[in-house]
């Protein structure tokens, strides 16, 4: 097993409180496994893949314990963290594209990098061009500024460097969100082949866009309001999901064939609970058509088939 | 009621605006009353540019667009108005399209000021509380609050009954759903649907081919300026004929079926044009079968699209 | 972590609706009740607010000082009225200068001009730069580029040397026309600024909605785009006020201020002509210096506090 989260909680700190982005979540992700997070804005799926590498000023660890390799990541420590970074698990940040420095080429941007982790760029160079001819790049690119990219040509860029040095894990965040369909394709199969080259052991892609992990993805977990709602091979969770949340949320999808007239689809009324003292219970009861006393108190997040999760009293 | 006739439209850029950039290339398409019809393309297709040389937000370098007869470029000043109290859009970001000093309902209090000047009170908040129920949002939810204490969703609904408290006949809708939830989209395009029904004809911008395809009743492809494809929703999705529909549909990640599944279902589709390539810059829309237009290069004077013979050989045969 | 700057930009905002501030009139938009509505929402927050409150005490303190001091002190700021060179005292609160006259009273008559150059060359080139940069930068086309060049030329005159050639010229000179003068070369930054950011939000959806209401162009500028450069227009003004008194002051120091009449800046003049700094009458230069000082900071201190009025999401912070 590759990476073990147990019982993560990790809050916003704001002047009225805590907003408890990520409350209380347990999952594992395997070996040689792509996991998807998927969920709306708000859910906390990019608090998730922050928290596993880099705690931003105004996140707060909590409790719990993250596991990667049989090692613990000190998440809450900065400083220690720095050991694992980028070695051990690495981040594609959701706005990683625009976040590259416009004034500096992309090889020195690399060679800076290399060189602040205190690897000499001479050698990982050879490696680098190989892996960047892998995604469809010329090596070329190193020798430009990040302008003359295309948005397609930049995130496969930064993939590559994220990856250089075979992480156990890498996240990444909303990758493809900003993308034509064209090169969201050829990005998410990067990804795929990264995982099939071995450059990667596991790769969590956390996206809200359920449809994009259904192609690439292993297991998708679904979240809501800072919970973790339903975990389950992919098939399993789009073919037949437990969690009323999961199902409403397939259902309110349009697929390319569906039309208006024929069959018309619902959305979900209402909107997720406020995070600042969330109410207790199951948090999507104010908006679930299947809701009941029992769902009063907190559901957990139990094994209701093989390797499918789901925290609803309904389910299990 | 709106026909575009070969519009084209090129930017000025660099220092002295020497340089011309196309972004539109002689599009041309009509929107009949209670129709729908999505504009699809990816960025730089030009599709968000249509949008707003309809809206008179951008001028037309070339070609003609005109609303009920009446070519858009001639108005000004009160023709201009009136154009906009029958045509109106709502735009992408939710949140650019409110000003942030005020709160979100003076986009209705600017609809008063413009046009119902002598209105009363009373008979204006009846009118507003209309509009509001009409996209199903409880007035009292949503008026007098700042637009950052608002959800997208109630946002673009704000904007859509902005609109209808006007007598529109015709909203450009510039992917108004994209920036929202999937939880909260298909209500929105619902609500498309709904006004549809109410007669009202929506030009609905996308770069996202199951929504396009979820409402409208007409599909026009654009590839960097030009119409690569177009015609009624269901031929061009049931018959993709040009090989950039066909890379856009196998693209898309779909739930349920996955990419290569799609790409060989597309392969085995009868008729596909050797001709069509990637530069499709002046290609002339050939009529495949009926209300189904492809660009096609190899259309000559009088000689027919290859493809055609090819389609129609192919959907005989069937 | 691989990009070194990261963004920072929180992807996901967990805080959740903030609850309304204000019970305001429900304002379905009548349209004068929405205005009413809002200008009683900043003046509600500008009230509460310590910084605006705390810089606009000390300004109001200088200029009631500048409107009643005079009254006082006598109409003549320049008249001998006392034994030269005392320290302050209970008679003559900031002292006399070497020659008996009341630095008081100089003080205060000084105010009033010092408010006076501050104010209108100020008002003159915020307007100035507002209309040259709202109608660049909304108009754009020959329009911007004719109004960029009138803007740069402005800019690149050497406006100390323009000014030593006026005043030369000018045989009278009153706080007027050094306010006038003052007024006209400064205003090109202003359009440069004002057009820049004229330009950003003219792009935005909201320009284009209003477009779409019927609009005129004039409500365009000034109830659209204005209103979101207010803070800014206001810190441009008072950066104009406080550049306007110290140029003022730097006239007035090499001799080019106004021919009558008494300013903080004359007073620096006269105080460093008549060695007052040799002498220790630190009485005479102190006041003025720090006059000039605390009006300015306090100005800047108000412009602070007012963005946190004028951003409502500042505001609830």
């Amino acid at each position: 097993m590759t990476l073990r989260v147990t019982g993560l909680k990790v809050y916003y700190r704001t002047l009225r409180g805590d907003v408890r982005a990520l409350d209380d979540v347990t999952f594992g992700v395997e070996d040689g496994e792509i996991m998807g997070v998927a969920g709306e804005s708000g859910c906390g799926k990019s608090t998730l893949g922050k928290s596993l590498i880099r705690l931003d000023g105004r996140m707060r660890y909590v409790e719990g314990r993250v596991d990667l390799d049989y090692k613990e990541l000190p998440i809450w420590d900065d400083a220690d963290m720095n050991d694992f970074r980028y070695k051990e698990v690495s981040l594609i940040p959701q706005y990683a594209m625009s976040a590259l420095n416009p004034t500096r080429k992309i090889g020195l941007m690399v060679r800076d990098l290399l060189e602040s982790r205190g690897i000499p760029f001479d050698t990982v160079s050879a490696e680098l061009e190989r892996r960047l001819g892998l995604v469809g790049l010329d090596r070329e690119v190193l020798g430009r500024y990040p302008i003359e990219l295309s948005g397609g040509m930049k995130q496969r860029a930064v993939m590559v460097l994220a990856t250089l040095l075979n992480p156990s894990l890498l996240i990444a965040d909303e990758i493809t969100s900003a993308l034509d369909v064209s090169t969201q394709r050829a990005v998410a199969e990067a990804l795929v082949g990264f995982r099939d080259n071995g450059f990667v052991d596991s790769l969590i892609v956390i996206t809200h866009d359920i449809s994009l992990v259904y192609q690439i993805a292993d297991t998708i977990m679904v979240m809501y309001a800072g919970k973790l709602a339903e975990k389950a091979p992919t098939d399993v969770l789009v073919n037949s999901p437990r969690h009323p949340y999961t199902q409403l949320l397939i259902s309110s999808l349009p697929e390319v064939g569906v039309r208006y007239e024929g069959k018309r689809l619902s959305g979900i009324p209402g909107s997720p609970p406020a995070l600042l003292n969330p109410p207790s219970g199951c948090r999507f009861r104010d908006r679930c058509p299947v809701a009941f006393d029992k769902c009063g108190e907190e559901p957990p997040f139990v094994e209701i088939g093989p390797d499918h999760f789901a925290a609803c009293w309904r389910a299990s | 009621m709106l026909r575009l006739d070969g519009i084209s439209k090129s930017f000025r850029i660099g220092v002295l605006g020497s340089r011309y950039v196309p972004a539109v290339r002689d599009v041309s398409f009509e929107l009949r009353p209670g129709e729908v019809v999505s504009l699809i393309g990816e960025s730089g297709s030009g599709k968000t540019t249509i949008g707003r040389m309809v809206l008179r937000l951008l001028p037309v370098s070339r070609g003609t667009i005109t609303f009920d007869g009446k070519d858009i470029a001639a108005f000004h000043g009160r023709g201009l108005k009136d154009y906009y109290r029958t045509v109106q859009g709502v735009f992408q970001d939710p949140f650019s399209s409110y000003n942030p000093v005020f709160k979100a309902d003076r986009v209705f209090a600017m609809i008063r000021t413009g046009y119902f000047p002598r209105i009363r009170d009373a008979v204006w908040r009846e009118k507003v509380e209309d509009a509001l129920i009409a996209v199903r949002l409880r007035p009292e939810t949503v008026l007098d609050k700042y637009p950052h204490q608002l959800s997208g969703g109630q946002l673009q609904r704000l904007l859509i009954a902005r609109a209808l408290l006007l007598d529109i006949k015709l909203l450009v809708a510039d992917e108004i759903i994209s920036m929202l939830d999937a939880s909260t989209r298909i209500d929105v395009l619902n609500l498309l649907g709904d006004l549809k029904e109410r007669g009202l004809a929506i030009l609905f911008i996308t770069h996202d081919l199951a929504l396009g395809n979820y409402v409208s009743d007409q599909t026009v492809i654009l590839r960097r300026g030009n119409v690569v494809e177009a015609g009624a929703t269901g031929a061009v999705f049931g018959n993709p004929t040009h090989p950039y529909t066909r890379r856009l549909l196998s693209s898309v990640p779909q739930l349920h079926r996955k990419w290569e599944q799609v790409e060989s279902e597309l392969s085995g589709v009868a008729g596909r044009c050797p001709v069509h390539t990637a530069n499709d810059a002046g290609a002339a829309l050939a009529e495949v079968s009926d209300d189904h237009r492809v660009a096609c290069l190899a259309l000559g004077e009088d000689r027919p699209c290859p493809d055609s013979a090819a389609v129609s050989a192919g959907t005989a045969g069937r | 972590m691989i990009i070194p700057d990261e963004t920072g930009r929180p992807d996901e905002s967990p805080i959740s609706e903030p609850t309304p501030v204000v019970a305001a009139v429900p304002g379905i938009g009548g349209v004068p009740g929405a205005v009413r509505v809002i200008r009683r929402e900043a003046v509600y927050f500008a009230l509460r607010n310590k910084k605006l409150v705390g810089g606009l005490t000390v300004v109001l303190v200088f200029l009631l000082v500048g409107l009643f001091g005079p009254v006082f002190t006598g109409p003549d700021p320049l008249a001998y009225v006392g034994p030269p060179a005392q320290a302050p005292s209970g008679e003559y609160w900031f002292g006399t200068t070497t020659f008996g006259q009341d630095v008081f009273g100089q003080f205060a008559h000084g105010l009033r001009a010092t408010f006076f150059v501050g104010f209108f060359a100020g008002l003159l080139a915020a307007v100035l730069g507002m209309l040259v940069g709202f109608t660049a930068g909304y108009r754009g086309g020959l329009v911007d580029e004719v109004l960029n060049m009138i803007t740069n030329i402005v800019l690149v005159l050497p406006v100390l040397a323009v000014l030593l050639i006026i005043a030369a010229y000018l045989e009278v000179r009153s706080v007027q026309v050094q306010a006038l003068i003052i007024g006209v070369f400064s205003w090109p930054w202003v359009a440069r600024a004002v057009r820049a950011q004229t330009l950003t939000l003219r792009a935005r959806e909201f320009v284009d909605l209003a477009r779409l209401s019927g609009a005129p162009v004039r409500r365009i500028v000034f109830r659209e785009i204005a209103p979101n450069m207010a803070s800014y227009l206001f810190m441009v003004f008072i950066l104009l006020f406080g550049g306007a008194v110290l140029f003022a002051a730097t006239l007035d120091f090499i001799g080019l201020g106004p021919t009558d009449g008494i300013s903080l800046g004359l007073m620096l003049n006269y105080s460093v002509k008549w060695s007052a700094l040799h002498l220790g009458l630190w009485w005479w230069f102190i006041p003025p210096g720090l006059g000039i000082t605390a009006i300015v900071g306090a100005l800047y201190i108000m412009n602070v506090g007012l963005d946190e009025v004028f951003n409502p999401k500042l505001r609830e912070m």
